[in-house]
Formats: structure tokens, sequence, C-alpha cells
């Protein structure tokens, strides 16, 4: 009881966490390149657009930050077991990350926010840089660490039956981080794009600050068609790494009891389940799964039967079969969504092309409800990637079962669960007024902050909390 | 000298870093709504710290992600432990933390009072339930052979464990007002140095209680350690010169003072790193809480190499905004 507790817990404040984690990682890149290109050509225009993203993304650096503090704690709050059996080798890309990524993000955002009067046009440029490094080496860290989790590398267990680092490059080169770090920094940036293409899309329907946001929307757009296009094979390819190391987790999301060679992919499947081992496929496409799973043609599947039983033999008894409804369904929710933002993104650069980018109603009024898809893309995506871990918490090493803490009674956990959900109930619903104000009446702030007074030889510097 | 005593002295400076820091921003959180009597003097409070909380809480995290790495079995008794503590915690730093962004974005004078005493009141919490742990560490708690807490909540409260944590709200509070006085001019200075010198009598009082209750807890005879006498002299330092002059000065004192109360409780801590009440035999120390040699290399080249960094660039943070904040003329809004 308990310990499923803290399984809700972790994955309820987890999955919230990375809704402001991408929004943070991909807007910041873009309000750096914003502010670059303001740099570079000295229009105006652009460092009004700096100005407006740049507060959409503090709006969300105060919440991601903060929620992030949660899951640090957790491991131990949570998961002390866990935390001492792996902590020497867990422990320390966390410390890595704040050493090398917090004080980074932390700081040189304060220097950008307070900056913009103080610190020389280049220095100021190079801090918002400094944010967007930092916020990407943070994501680093913890691809690594989670990495570790889904395929455990450069360790060994000492005499007290601790897991101990033994080679820190091999966690650096751990296969499963290379692409999945690479996995997730794109499904950030993609975020960012549909959120600025979305705000730029409403003003454009508007027909309001239609120089400004034509801008942005463009911006957005020829930064997210490469990046789309580019993130689906490298899904494609932590696909091939996942069936090679944790070929439950691919198998599952496939819903494939027996081995097959070739595998079709079923569009759709209805039933299924851990107890439907019969559901009804839908269009299945030859060959597909083969390709997805290992990126050959007639590439073999072994089914979920037949790896239940060769886990049996090497860990012992017990069902090592994830979640296979949950594992079917994120895989799918997360490569149509991906689809239907491709064929958005091509129509968007189509329409670039043809100079009707602020014409078209159709498209601009799908570019604002696009904004959600990216929040189901990573939502699904970690789920498939953690829940398909499972039973395990880390592969092979240490089932989630035995992980938990066992001093911390369901009681406790209740309390705490209860007290974080309406927590972030209320942060969630301050986020998203101040995010929707901001977005609509948020310009004429941005104009007003660059006209407050200010400059190095003023001795009142601009207020601006 | 051996990893495991290099990484508790890191993790040592990691926390009075914090408190240096962190302390003077919750400081002005609480003080804020007190110096400042209307809006714009409260904003001015506010962003004295504006650019730096951020970071400075920072050293918190790295503390807390130090200690995971360094002595998994620590972090993990510890948090573990202290369940329900931290939650509190948690929650209190989630109000304050979106309180300073989000308390400007809107007009409204409710969301403003609002996200104004989110901002106080997790400036008092956080200080208070950290000092309560950081005590609990060295008065002990309840802990099994396993390393396992057995207590509950309340077994948390401890007199010395509260008695830190209201020792180190104080420090804050003074911290917080040398700071202001540092940091701002006019009447939002007068009232931060006149509140310096109130709050400095409480303190000296408060700390020489509570230096003379570790004494009691530790057991190790009647004679303070020299950090003990250099942290109640600092703290006597700044309220002398609090409101003075010498702001400058001031604030380098109660810094001392802040530093020197987390210093004389880790000192005081080791070679244990959790003092188990049910057994000594129990303890948790720096050898049997460690993670492995390798590890601790790798980390020690880590923090070498990239601690000095971050020493310079938030070293130059503060150098870039060291002016005094204040007002804006009335004509410019």
């Amino acid at each position: 009881m308990a310990n499923d507790l803290a399984r809700w817990q972790f994955a309820t404040t987890s999955i919230y966490h990375f809704f402001f984690v991408p929004v943070t990682i991909g807007l910041a890149f873009l309000v750096a390149i914003l502010q670059t290109v303001w740099y570079r050509t000295d229009n105006p225009e652009y460092k009004r657009m700096t100005r407006f993203f740049g507060t959409l993304l503090l709006i969300n650096v105060a919440i991601g930050v903060v929620t992030g503090l949660v899951q640090e704690f957790e491991f131990g709050m949570n998961w002390s077991t866990y935390s001492r059996y792996v902590g020497g080798v867990f422990g320390a890309p966390l410390a890595m990350e704040g050493i090398l990524a917090f004080f980074l993000e932390s700081t040189f955002l304060g220097l950008w926010l307070f900056g913009w009067d103080r610190l020389p046009k280049r220095v100021h440029l190079a801090c918002i840089w400094a944010v967007s490094a930092g916020t990407m080496l943070s994501a680093m860290f913890i691809l690594i660490a989670n990495s570790w989790m889904q395929h455990p590398v450069g360790y060994k267990i000492d005499k007290q039956g601790q897991a101990v680092l033994s080679n820190v490059w091999a966690l650096f080169v751990n296969p499963t981080f290379v692409w999945g770090y690479a996995h997730v920094l794109l499904a950030s940036l993609i975020t960012g794009c549909l959120i600025m293409l979305a705000v730029s899309a409403w003003y454009l329907r508007k027909r309001e600050h239609v120089e400004s946001f034509h801008r942005t929307a463009k911006v957005a757009l020829i930064v997210l068609i490469p990046t789309i296009v580019i993130q689906m094979s490298v899904g494609n390819q932590l696909g091939v790494i996942e069936a090679k190391y944790q070929p439950m987790k691919i198998a599952a999301a496939e819903a494939q009891w027996t081995s097959c060679q070739p595998c079709s992919f079923s569009v759709f499947q209805i039933g299924g389940g851990a107890n439907d081992k019969t559901p009804t496929e839908l269009i299945p496409i030859p060959h597909l799964l083969s390709i997805l799973a290992t990126n050959m043609w007639n590439g073999a599947v072994t089914g979920l039967d037949q790896l239940q039983s060769q886990y049996e033999q090497k860990y012992g008894p017990g069902n090592y079969v994830p979640d296979v409804f949950i594992q079917y369904w994120s895989m799918r929710v997360m490569a149509y969504l991906a689809s239907l933002v491709l064929l958005l993104a091509v129509w968007g650069g189509w329409l670039l092309y043809k100079n009707r980018l602020r014409d078209s109603r159709l498209f601009l009024l799908l570019c604002m409800w696009a904004v959600v898809t990216p929040f189901l893309m990573n939502t699904a995506g970690w789920l498939l990637t953690e829940s398909g871990r499972q039973p395990w918490i880390v592969q092979g090493l240490q089932k989630t079962v035995n992980a938990s803490s066992p001093s911390v009674s369901a009681t406790e956990i209740w309390i705490s669960l209860i007290a974080f959900v309406l927590s972030y109930i209320v942060l969630a619903a301050a986020d998203l007024v101040l995010m929707l104000r901001y977005s609509r009446h948020g310009l004429a702030h941005a104009d007003s902050e660059a006209a407050e007074p200010g400059g190095p030889d003023t001795a009142v510097p601009a207020l601006t909390y | 000298m051996q990893l495991h005593t290099i990484w508790f002295i890191i993790i040592t400076i990691l926390w009075i870093g914090f408190f240096v820091l962190e302390g003077f921003d919750f400081g002005v959180g609480m003080l804020h709504r007190f110096v400042g009597r209307s809006e714009i003097e409260r904003r001015v409070c506010i962003n004295t710290i504006g650019p730096w909380w951020d970071g400075n809480e920072v050293w918190l995290i790295v503390a807390g992600a130090a200690m995971f790495a360094a002595f998994p079995g620590w972090y993990a008794t510890m948090f573990s432990a202290l369940y329900l503590a931290l939650v509190v915690l948690l929650v209190a730093l989630f109000g304050r933390g979106v309180s300073f962004e989000w308390r400007g974005k809107r007009d409204d004078p409710r969301w403003l009072t609002g996200w104004s005493w989110a901002t106080t009141i997790g400036s008092l919490v956080i200080p208070l339930l950290v000092g309560v742990a950081l005590g609990d560490l060295l008065h002990g708690l309840p802990v099994n052979s396993q390393h396992e807490f057995t207590g509950n909540f309340f077994s948390l409260l401890t007199g010395y464990g509260l008695m830190t944590g209201v020792a180190l709200v104080v420090l804050c509070l003074l911290h917080g007002a040398t700071f202001l006085a540092l940091k701002t001019t006019d009447e939002v200075r007068d009232r931060a140095g006149a509140l310096g010198r109130v709050i400095g009598i409480v303190a000296i009082v408060v700390n020489i209680a509570w230096v003379a209750w570790t004494l009691v807890v530790i057991g190790h005879g009647t004679f303070p350690e020299p950090t003990q006498i250099f942290g109640v002299i600092a703290v006597i330092i700044a309220t002398l010169l609090a409101g003075s002059a010498n702001d400058g000065w001031a604030f380098v004192a109660s810094g001392f003072g802040i530093a020197a109360a987390i210093g004389q409780i880790f000192i005081s801590l080791y070679p244990n790193v959790m003092v188990s009440s049910t057994s000594h035999a129990y303890n948790l120390t720096v050898n049997n809480a460690a993670a492995g040699h390798y590890g601790l290399v790798v980390m020690t080249v880590v923090a070498l190499l990239f601690f000095p960094i971050v020493l310079l660039y938030q070293g130059w943070s503060f150098h870039v905004f060291r002016r005094r904040v204040s007002a804006p003329p009335p004509s410019s809004g």
C-alpha cells in the first residue's frame, strides 16, 4: 500500500514537473535566438518580442524550479532503500547538476532579468545563452541519472552490498542516455516552438501586432520543421536501443505476447491489457514493428511470454511484464500526435513560402489548439519510458516494490500526496491565469517596461518584481 | 585527509553558504511588510534580493544533492525520517518561490497582498524547519541498527531542534535587516536600521542561550568552542553597527554570525552525521554513511574544477547589482 502510494506520488509529481521543464528549455533557447537577432539587426521589434516571450519564460521557470525541488527530495523521502543502495552512483549526476547547471541557470537568469539596463548588450545577450545552456545541462544530468535506471552501467556492488560508481565515463556514453537526451532536448524545442507559434497565431488571427508576431511565428516554424523531422528518427533510434536493453518495454508497447519475425505494427487495437492476450488488432502495417524495434526489414521481436520465462529463469519467480495497456497507448499517443505536428509544420512552411501565413485563418486556429499536443506527447513519452521499466526501479538490479522507505507510513504519504496535489492545483491555476493574461495583454506591459527609467547613468534601477 | 572528511567539510560549506546568502533574503522576506509601509516600498524591499534569491536557493539544492552523492546513507535516513517536516518545507518553498515572480504580474491589491504574505510566511517557515532538521541531527532521533528512523512526526519536535530553528530565524531576521539597510535609501533604510538594533538584542540573547544548550547536548564540558565564541561576538558587533553609517560592516558581521551558527552545528556533529537517540552504536557517521571511494574522487574533481567558477560568477552578479535600490520618482510610475 505505502509502496503503491509512493509510486503514485512520484508519478504525479514528476509528470507535473515535466509540464514545465520542456517549456523552460524550449523557450529559453527561442528567447536567446530572438535576442540574438535583435543584437545582430538592431530591429526593436525583436527586442519587444524577446521581452514578451522572456516574461512567459519567467512565469514558467518559477514553477519548474519549485516542483523540481520536490523531485530531488522525494528520492530520500519516499525511496530511501533505493537511495541508500544506489546513491553512490545515482547521486553523482544529481550533485553535478547542482554545481554545473542550477547555479548557472539561476544566477544568469537573475543577471538577465535585472540586467537589461545594467549590462552591455553583448554581455546581456551572453546571459540568456548561459541560461539556455544551464537548462540543457540540467536535463543532461537528469537524463544520465534516469538512463542509469533504464540501463545501469559503470558501477559495481561493493562489500556492503551497495552500488558504487566504478566508471563515470560509462554513464556519459550510455546509449540509452545519448539517444534519450537527444529525444528530450528535441521534445523541449518542439514544446517551445508550439507555444511560440500558438501565441503568435492568436495575435495574427486578431490582426494585432501583426508585424511582430509574424516574425515570431516564422522563427517558431523555421525551428520546428527540422526539429520534428529529426525528432521522429531519434525517437525511432531510441526505440531500437530500448528494444535491445529493455525488450519488455518495446514488446509491451506493441502488445506482442508471442515472438514474431517479421513483425507488423497495429494502428489500433480493441481490448488488450494485462489479462487479454488476444486483442483485436486493426489495420496491421506489415514489417513496421520490425523496423521500429530493430531498424531491419525482417527484424525479430521476442514476445512478452518468452521474455517472461527468460526473466523468471534469470531473476526468479515474479511478474516481469509492464502494464501493456499504458505501453501500447502511450506509444501511439506520442507517435500519432507527432505525425500531426509534422503535418502542421509542413503546412506552415508552405504558407510561409507562399507568404500567406497571416491570412490562413484555419491554419492559425489549428496552431492555437496545437499547443496542447506537446504536453500530451511529453507525458506519453515518459509514461512509455518509466512504466515500461517496471517492475524494476533499476533494470535488473532492484525492484520498485523493494525500494521505498520502510519508515514512512501510508498515512504519511496520503498527507503528502494530498498536500502536493492541492498545492499543484493552485500553482497550475495561477500559472495558467498568468500565462493567458500575459499572453493577451503582455505586449503593452513589455513596452512599458522597456520605457522605464534605467540606463547605466541613472541612480534608479527598474523595479522588476 | 580522508575523502569522507573532505566531503563533510564541503557539505558544511554548502549549508553555511546557503544560510549566509539565502539567510538575508529570508530576513528580507519576513521583514518586507514591516519595513516597507507602502506598496512601492515593499516592492523596493523585494527588489533588493530580486536578482539573487533564486541563485541563493540553489545552495540548498546542491547541499541536498551533495549529501545524496557523497553520503547516500545520510541522505536516505535523514530525508525519510523528516518526511512530514519536509512536506511542509516544500509547500513553503512553492509559495515563496513563485511569490517573487508572480506578485508583480497583476495590479490587483488582493493578489499583491496574498503573494506578499506567501513571501513572509515562507521566509519564516523555511529557516525554522531547516533549523529544526539540523538541530535534530545533533540532538539525535530514534534510529535503529539498520539506520531506519523508528519515531513519528512528534519525535522530530525535540526541544533543541526547535531552539535551533528559532535561533536561525532570529539570525536571518538580523541578517535581513542589515542587508536592507545596506541596499536601500531614505526612510526604508532608517527603518531597517532601527529594526536591526532591536532584533540584534533579541538575537544576542537567543544565540547565547542556544550555544549554551548546544554545549549541554554534546556534553563536552562547559567551555564554549572558538566558533561559538566567534559567533556570539559577531552578532554583538552586528547589533552595535546596525543603523549606523557602517552598513557594510554590520552586514558582514551578521553574515559571520550566521556562518558561525551553522558551522558550530556541523563541528559539534563530526564525525557523526546523524546521531541516534536509541543507541550511539547506531549513529550514522562519515564512515558508515559514505559512498564508494572512486565516486568521491570523481565528485571531488568536479567540485574543485567547477565550484570556483560558480563562486566567480555569483560574485560578479553581486558586483553588477551592488547599487542601492530605491523607489523610482513618482512621475515615471
